[in-house]
């Protein structure tokens, strides 16, 4: 199986999850009224789900600049967490190592985290492809959403859950390949009073406090020894 | 300004912000990928990053109102312990999508 044929068989559930979300964003898109390639342009140069949508509603409103580029800022910066995990991981140079930072989506991270390329087969090209191939799905996605909007006969409804779904699995092959409680059950006690408390910015408040609590557990080790 | 040229300035001004929340780390930790600490973090951070999306990918559920979440969890009872069992993950995360999607279309559960 070549590399390519590898990352698109781990990525196949990312494209049922970016597809249909892609499509919603360009069907919301396509109401704002401006030509149906400016919806794949976003998907292409934003690469962001969750900022695009809040796009539509900047670009509704006709926001500042300066408001766009804070709350795009703001949204996306529990990116900056991802990276700290991948220093090791991404050895790439140049260009290479640029297209892969830039495509570090949610989805993204988890395929490069969770899943391997088959024995003999190079590491970093095997996270550009997936990189590559999940992108395309989004902008595929988006193109598709602003060009035949709400015309779509296929009832997708419910396809999204594919990315819970892979949440869920790679999860499960995270704790396969650890097998320790700890960082599992961190993570659930701070994601749930994260989900009580800040609904909106859930994802970066859990995650700064689950690394806080991961260092906190290293310094205590260190301390008992 | 023409509504195109706000459109691209948006665009850019989003591209821009966007890649430096994913470059930041990158360059602020540049040369240091092998301190101890950092290491740590690689091995511990991705079962934590991967548990918290499962919740956050769950966040707009309302379990005060009906159907009370009954369709993620049953199509999660679905896809959990058959990953588990043959450890397929396109089998297991096709039959929980399967089963979720004519669980909520069909509205088997409403």
């Amino acid at each position: 199986m070549s590399t390519l044929a590898a990352a698109f068989r781990a990525s196949v559930p990312v494209l049922f999850g970016y597809v249909p979300l892609g499509m919603a964003f360009g069907i919301l898109f396509q109401d704002l009224g401006y030509a149906w390639y400016y919806a794949p342009l976003m998907g292409l140069t934003v690469y962001a789900g969750a900022a695009q949508f809040m796009a539509v509603g900047l670009l509704a409103a006709q926001a500042s600049l300066v408001e766009v580029a804070i709350s795009t800022f703001i949204l996306n910066s529990r990116h900056m967490f991802f990276g700290v995990s991948l220093l090791g991981r991404y050895r790439a140079r140049g260009l290479k190592k640029l297209y892969l930072i830039f495509g570090l989506t949610d989805e993204t991270y988890s395929l490069i985290t969770s899943t391997h390329p088959p024995d003999g087969h190079d590491e970093q090209n095997y996270y550009l492809a997936l990189t590559a191939l999940n992108q395309g799905y989004w902008v595929a996605g988006c193109a598709l959403g602003a060009l035949f909007g709400a015309g779509v006969e296929f009832d997708t409804r419910g396809m999204d859950f594919a990315l819970t779904a892979l949440f869920m699995v790679l999860m499960l092959e995270q704790w396969k390949k650890l097998r320790e409680p700890y960082p599992f059950a961190i993570a659930l006690l701070c994601g749930l009073a994260a989900l009580w408390l800040f609904r909106e910015q859930m994802l970066l408040v859990s995650i700064g406090l689950s690394i806080a609590l991961l260092l906190l557990r290293t310094r205590t080790r260190q301390v008992a020894s | 300004m023409s509504a195109t040229n706000y459109l691209l300035l948006v665009c850019l001004v989003m591209t821009v912000a966007t890649f430096i929340t994913r470059l930041i780390p990158f360059v602020a930790f540049r040369e240091k990928g092998d301190h101890p600490l950092l290491l740590y973090l690689g091995r511990y951070m991705p079962p934590a990053i991967m548990t918290l999306l499962v919740l956050y990918s769950l966040k707009s559920l309302d379990l005060t109102q009906a159907p009370y979440g009954v369709n993620e969890l049953l199509a999660l009872l679905l896809t959990t312990p058959l990953h588990l069992w043959r450890g397929n993950a396109l089998l297991s995360i096709f039959s929980g999508t399967l089963f979720y999607m004519a669980a909520i279309q069909l509205g088997w559960f409403v």
